[in-house]
């Protein structure tokens, strides 16, 4: 895991005292409200429906024990006892006091912790891989990319003013689990011609009002370029991208508006402008990043694993969590394994001081310190002997985080909502709450297989709507709540967008109507397909019927 | 209006000129880019100043440039982060007069301003009151620290500050 060193640990501690100074100001009348709000949201606060949010970065989802402590600290000494993690890898505290938010600042300083660029028009904390160097399809690990960029993009002159926010995903590995298609910028490392590595950049996905999956804006980036095409590329959408509305300020729709060629040839001119040598980083400092991501030293153990094997014929549960929940890993003996936030019922995501402290816990004892968050809002322990499986599962029983539900049908992704958000139009959690009791019974949820659902409370679509195999979307009709539904979406390589069924339905419909679509996939399915290969096979019209034929 | 540089409060030897008058003789006058193109350098001015919006084409912008011992980038509101990027390629294609950021630019972003190569920052009487220049002075040094190469960060670069440091620990 990369370390702070001197200079990282007082740029932080610098950037809390500069934030506790701007609240000074913002009391004393020196800054307007107008002025303050870009400052604040720069500083990861928002002023929500009933509260301020503080939303801390976990910087491309990585963390390790003694951060995760402190983190259940300011659930309990600052808000209400919990923390919400979000589907961009950060967490969200939702009870916040404006006054002590620059002593939580200082607290997270102090364990290398802060909540820059969290929101705003800025670049936002940039997201990766959760299984980044331990998955087994990986070409090279993200996370010293993304350090990279976390570092470069920190209060960055020239671009923390921007249109509109500005998302960036790195994945190394074969099969996407970062969704960079729907962000703003995607990177996806990959070899180059002579087998040396690269990125292919992506730009122009994102979700939102306006949901479109990126396009490819250089096949082939050499490595040593990445920070000054993204400069190129940055200053491209500053100038041009449009300010005259908000919703239409993505570099999505500049990229839309201009086409992609001419986007590309906008970019790759500024890029031919620059001096790459001038902003690059030079070789060592790369070199100093990786270094901090090296495996760990992971004890040489035969792949095969008796003790595994007998304590799943012993505990059907824990076989069920371990077929669920546990990923291969790359280093034999070893195993990486979810933690779901998507207890039966429960608020997806959110988690407890306790729960924070015993995932802490687990981590220390049982997976080098490390622990990943995922854009699921789940959790990731990453590197677990399969010997220890048992133990761990045990640990996480007693707190109730031993859910075997990964990927599927309760393990819901659902935005804040009416519960908390300032812009929602609908409940999001409550719905979440009640399919997931729908469907509490895990065999059940096992033969129905991998699904995900997902709810936003807004066309903003933090829920990721457009990309759930089943998405719903809560609107406002006339004062009442109606759910639309859309099929089909996907995040990962074939990206794709949801297809809406047709009409809303009502707030207490919804669960019946995941049950009637899962209730046709199951007649319909073949052998071994999945929900969203049935209805990639079928198309919309048998699963529309079902909806309304019989209303 | 108020303008500042790293000092604080300067007077400010450039008169600020409508596109229907005429120059002083022998002042330093900013004039619209538009005058500019259409009727060239006024008569009589000692200097030349063009006043720039990031709407305006950066062919013509870079024209202006060269021919001009300041350029003054506009900003409608504080929130318009264009005039950065603006200020950077100006700075890049070799601009070497003065630069100066025109409109309601908060001391928050002095720092940045000044790392894109602005030199001054020209602000509206009623952000000045509010703002008083210990502020701006305050504001701009409270980061001593930066990651990004090739900006006029105030205080130390970071990633020049490691190579030194390993270089140190080479020799
Ligand atoms: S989707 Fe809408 S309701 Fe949900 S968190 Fe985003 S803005 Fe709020």
């Amino acid at each position: 895991m990369y370390r702070y060193d001197e200079f990282d640990a007082a740029f932080v501690a610098q950037r809390a005292a500069q934030f506790r100074e701007q609240v000074r100001r913002r009391l004393s009348g020196a800054l307007t409200e107008d002025e303050f709000r870009p400052l604040r949201l720069m500083n990861g606060v928002y002023l929500q429906l009933h509260a301020y949010m503080l939303r801390v970065a976990i910087p491309y989802g990585t963390l390790d024990a003694e951060q995760m402590r402190m983190l259940a600290h300011v659930a309990e000494k600052y808000d209400r006892g919990y923390g919400h993690f979000t589907t961009r890898q950060n967490i969200q505290f939702n009870w916040p006091q404006l006054k002590d938010i620059p002593d939580i600042l200082d607290d997270l300083a102090g364990v290398r912790m802060h909540a820059i660029q969290t929101s705003g028009n800025c670049i936002r904390n940039v997201t990766s891989d959760p299984l980044a160097g331990v998955a087994a399809d990986e070409i090279e690990d993200p996370r010293p990319t993304a350090e990279l960029i976390r570092q470069w993009s920190s209060l960055h002159p020239e671009f923390t003013f921007l249109g509109r926010k500005f998302k960036i995903a790195v994945t190394g590995a074969e099969n996407d689990r970062a969704a960079v298609a729907v962000h703003d910028v995607g990177l996806r490392i990959v070899r180059g011609p002579d087998g040396e590595i690269g990125y292919r950049v992506l730009v122009g996905g994102g979700l939102g009002r306006t949901p479109m999956i990126a396009k490819t804006l250089r096949e082939f980036l050499p490595r040593a370029h990445l920070l000054p095409y993204l400069e190129a590329t940055l200053r491209v959408y500053n100038l041009l991208g449009r300010r005259d509305n908000k919703y239409k300020a993505r570099i999505k729709i500049l990229v839309h508006e201009m086409g992609i060629d001419a986007f590309r040839a906008a970019v790759e001119d500024e890029f031919a402008r620059l001096d790459p040598e001038a902003s690059a980083p030079d070789p060592a400092e790369v070199a100093r990043i990786a270094a901090y991501f090296a495996p760990p030293a992971y004890p040489e153990l035969p792949d095969a694993c008796p003790a595994l094997e007998r304590a799943r014929r012993a505990h059907p549960e824990f076989d069920a969590w371990v077929r669920r929940n546990v990923h291969p890993h790359k280093v034999p003996g070893h195993a990486a394994a979810t933690i779901s936030l998507k207890p039966i019922g429960g608020a997806p995501g959110d988690a407890t001081a306790e729960q924070m402290r015993l995932m802490a816990d687990v981590a220390e004892r049982h997976s080098m310190g490390e622990l990943r968050i995922t854009h699921e809002q789940n959790v990731v322990l990453p590197h677990l002997r399969k010997d220890e499986l048992f133990q761990v599962w045990r640990m996480l029983a007693s707190q109730g985080l031993d859910a075997p539900n990964r990927g599927l049908v309760t393990d819901i992704i659902a935005c804040p909502g009416l519960d908390y958000c300032a812009l929602a139009t609908a409940r999001s959690i409550p719905v979440a709450q009640a399919i997931s009791r729908r469907f509490a019974d895990p065999a059940l949820q096992e033969r129905i297989g991998p699904l995900a659902i997902k709810i936003s409370g807004c066309i903003n679509a933090c829920g990721h709507h457009h990309v759930g195999h089943i998405g719903i979307l809560g609107l406002d009709k006339a004062g009442v709540e109606s759910y639309q539904i859309t099929l089909g979406g996907d995040p990962t390589d074939d990206a794709a967008l949801g297809e809406r069924t047709g009409p809303g339905f009502a707030f207490d419909q919804v669960p019946d109507v995941v049950e009637t679509l899962v209730r046709r996939y199951l007649e319909l399915r073949q052998p071994g397909e999945t929900f969203l290969q049935t209805y990639r096979r079928l198309g919309m019209t048998p699963f529309k019927e079902a909806l309304y034929a019989a209303a | 209006m108020p303008l500042l540089d790293d000092t604080g409060f300067v007077p400010d030897p450039w008169t600020r000129l409508a596109d229907d008058r005429p120059a002083p003789e022998g002042a330093r006058v900013i004039v619209s880019l538009a005058r500019l193109r259409e009727q060239g350098p006024p008569a009589g001015a000692a200097a030349l100043g063009v006043h720039v919006a990031p709407e305006d084409d950066p062919e013509a912008v870079a024209e202006a440039a060269a021919r001009a011992a300041l350029i003054s980038v506009g900003f409608s509101s504080f929130a318009d982060g264009r005039g950065f990027s603006v200020a950077r390629r100006l700075r890049a294609a070799g601009f070497a007069g003065e630069l100066r950021a025109f409109g309601p630019l908060i001391a928050d972003q002095f720092a940045a301003l000044r790392a894109c190569g602005f030199d001054a920052v020209e602000i509206p009487e009623a952000l000045a009151a509010r703002q008083d220049e210990a502020q701006w002075l305050a504001a701009a040094r409270s980061m001593t620290l930066g990651y990004q190469r090739g900006y006029a960060l105030p205080g130390r670069n970071i990633l020049e500050a490691r190579r030194a440091a390993r270089e140190e620990a080479a020799r």
